[in-house]
C-alpha cells in the first residue's frame, strides 16, 4: 500500500482530495490533516464587516466538504521529515508517505508588527482576515462616530491582494449610505508604490480612490504601532494617525515549514513555477496560498493550480513525466461598493486587462470595469464554491489564462504572452 | 526601453530606471546609479546589501525582497531605510542592477 498525504484542507486541499479520492489507483490510500473543524468561505469575510454577510452562512462543517472515502486526520502537523518521507504529528506521531502535497495556505501574523497585539487589539485596532476579527470589527464599525479611519497593508505579498481596495470601496460605501461620509477620514497606507501591484489596475484603481475622497500613502512599511498614541510609524519615520486602525498584517505560511526547513523567510515554500513540484523535491508538490509563486495567494488560483497537481499526482503514481501546465492565472472579484463589483484576470506574463471575461456557469463578466453583474456573479459564486468546485465536479473552465474577450492596447502581436503562444 | 548613459556606456533600461539586463552590471554602474537616484557615495554597508542582492539573485533565480534582505544580508530593516531612502527594496535591487523585486503580487 502506498501513501498519498495532503496537509490542509481549505480550497485546494479539499479539491485535490476529493478529485483523488476517485481517481488514484486502489493501491494508494489518500489522508487529509487539517485541524479546524469547519471550512471556512474566505471570500465572505470581506463583507462581514459591513453587515453584508453573516458568520453562520460563511462556515459548513469540513466533514461535509469530502467525498465518501476521503479519510481526515482532525491533527495539527508539527513536522515534515523529508528525509525519512513522513509526516509528524503534534502528538508524535508519524504517518509515511510516497507523495505529499502541502496545501497548508497562509496565515496573518500580527505578532511581527511591535504594538498591534496588546491592550488596543480588537479595540480600535482590528484585522478582517479571520472570523473573529472580521466579527468584531463589524461592531466596532457599526458604533464608529467618525475620525480617521486607517487601512493599513504591512507587508507583501498578502492574501487575496485585491481585499485591502475593496475595504476602502466598501468603507466608503457604508458610510456614505449612513449618511456620514464628511465624519470620516479614510486613507489607505500601502508598502506598494501604487494602489495595486499591477500597473494598469493600479492606474485604474488608483484613480477611483481619488474619486472617493480616500487618501493613499504609498511606500509605506510599517514598523510599529503606538497604540497609546494612537500611530502607525514607518520605518523611515513617518507616522500616519488613527481612530480605527484596520490592518492587513504580515503573512506567513504554516509554522511546521518554517520547522522543517521547507520554506523561504516567510514559510513560503519555493515552488517549480510550471510543474507545482516543491523546489529540491519531487516528491512533494504545493499549491495554493502555501507556494512562494509569482502569482496571486487567491482561491482562484488554488483552483487553477489544482487541475495541475492532480494530473501531475496521477503522472508520478505512474511514473510518467510531469506536466509543465500552470501559467500563473488568477482572477479576482473587485467589490467597488454601491451593488457594484469589478474582474480583473490575469497570470505570470499579462497584466490585468479591460474586456469581458466568459465566467462558465455564471456569464460574461466585464474586466476592470465596475458593474452591477459582477457583484452578482461573485454571490453566486458562493453556490459554485460549495456545491461544484470543493466537491470536484467538473467547472467548464480552462485553467489557462484566454486572451480573447480582453482588449490591449498598441500593436497587436507584440506581447509577450501572444509571442509564447 | 528607453536608454541612459552610465560611466561612458549606454545600457537599456525599463520605465522605472531598472537595468534590462543585469548581467551587464559592473560596480562602476551601482555607482552612477546611486548618485542619480540621490544615494550619494556607496558605503561599506551599501556595498554588503549590494552583493549579498547580486548573490542572493544569482542563487535563488529572482531578486531578494526587502524581507529577505533585512534578514539574511547582516543589515537591518532601519539601517536599509538609511542607506535606501523611501523604497529601500526596489532601490538596492535597482542598483545592483536587478530586476523590481517581484514579491508583490
Amino acid at each position: 500500500m502506498k501513501n498519498l498525504i495532503i496537509i490542509g484542507a481549505g480550497t485546494a486541499g479539499t479539491t485535490v482530495a476529493n478529485h483523488l479520492q476517485t481517481k488514484l489507483p486502489s493501491d494508494w490510500g489518500l489522508k487529509v490533516i487539517d485541524p479546524a473543524p469547519r471550512h471556512l468561505f474566505q471570500p465572505d469575510l470581506i463583507f462581514l464587516p459591513f453587515g453584508m454577510q453573516v458568520a453562520e452562512k460563511m462556515e459548513r462543517p469540513r466533514k461535509s466538504t469530502f467525498r465518501r472515502g476521503v479519510e481526515w486526520l482532525q491533527q495539527e502537523v508539527s513536522a515534515v521529515d523529508t528525509d525519512a518521507r513522513q509526516v509528524v504529528l503534534d502528538d508524535d506521531e508519524r504517518l509515511p508517505y510516497d507523495l505529499l502535497i502541502i496545501a497548508s495556505g497562509s496565515h496573518i501574523r500580527p505578532e511581527e508588527t511591535p504594538g498591534l497585539l496588546g491592550e488596543h487589539w480588537q479595540k480600535n485596532i482590528f484585522d478582517f482576515y479571520t472570523l473573529e476579527g472580521a466579527t468584531k470589527l463589524r461592531d466596532a464599525l457599526a458604533e464608529f462616530e467618525g475620525g480617521r479611519l486607517v487601512l493599513n497593508v504591512v507587508e507583501m505579498p498578502i492574501k487575496c491582494p485585491v481585499a485591502p481596495l475593496e475595504f476602502a470601496f466598501l468603507a466608503e460605501a457604508f458610510f456614505t449610505n449612513r449618511g456620514m461620509r464628511d465624519l470620516i477620514d479614510l486613507t489607505f497606507v500601502t508598502p506598494l508604490d501604487g494602489a495595486f501591484t499591477k500597473p494598469l489596475a493600479a492606474k485604474a484603481f488608483g484613480s477611483m480612490l481619488g474619486d472617493r475622497g480616500i487618501k493613499v500613502e504609498t511606500e509605506f512599511n510599517a514598523a510599529e504601532v503606538d497604540g497609546d498614541r494612537q500611530v502607525l510609524r514607518s520605518y523611515d519615520e513617518r507616522e500616519v494617525p488613527y481612530d480605527l486602525l484596520v490592518t492587513v498584517p504580515t503573512h506567513m505560511g504554516a509554522k511546521f515549514i518554517g520547522e522543517s526547513g521547507l520554506g523561504d523567510e516567510l514559510a513560503f515554500v519555493p515552488t517549480q513555477k510550471k510543474n507545482l513540484l516543491a523546489e529540491g523535491h519531487d516528491d512533494i508538490f504545493v499549491l495554493g496560498d502555501a507556494t512562494n509563486l509569482p502569482t496571486s495567494k487567491a482561491g482562484s488560483v488554488a483552483h487553477f493550480q489544482s487541475e495541475v497537481v492532480i494530473e501531475n499526482v496521477l503522472r508520478a503514481v505512474e511514473g510518467k513525466s510531469l506536466v509543465d501546465d500552470f501559467d500563473g492565472h488568477a482572477n479576482c472579484f473587485i467589490e467597488s461598493g454601491y451593488g457594484k463589483a469589478m474582474l480583473i484576470d490575469f497570470n505570470y506574463d499579462v497584466e490585468p486587462l479591460p474586456g469581458s471575461y466568459p465566467l462558465p456557469v455564471i456569464g460574461p463578466m466585464a474586466l476592470l470595469k465596475e458593474a452591477r453583474r459582477n457583484h452578482w456573479g461573485k454571490l453566486l459564486f458562493r453556490w459554485v464554491y460549495w456545491n461544484m468546485l470543493l466537491p470536484g465536479k467538473p467547472l467548464p473552465v480552462t485553467n489557462h489564462m484566454s486572451m480573447v474577450g480582453k482588449k490591449r492596447n498598441g500593436p497587436a502581436g507584440t506581447s509577450k504572452s501572444e509571442i509564447a503562444a | 526601453m528607453p536608454a541612459v548613459e552610465y560611466a561612458g556606456k549606454v545600457f537599456e533600461v525599463n520605465e522605472e530606471g531598472f537595468l534590462a539586463d543585469s548581467s551587464q552590471w559592473t560596480p562602476e554602474i551601482a555607482e552612477a546609479i546611486a548618485t542619480e537616484v540621490g544615494i550619494g557615495e556607496l558605503t561599506d554597508k551599501h556595498w554588503k546589501v549590494i552583493t549579498f542582492c547580486r548573490e542572493d539573485a544569482a542563487k535563488q533565480g529572482t531578486p531578494p525582497g526587502l524581507r529577505r534582505i533585512s534578514k539574511l544580508s547582516g543589515v537591518n530593516m532601519k539601517e536599509l531605510y538609511q542607506l535606501f531612502p523611501k523604497g529601500p527594496g526596489k532601490l538596492a535591487a535597482r542598483v545592483s542592477g536587478l530586476p523590481k523585486p517581484q514579491g508583490c503580487i
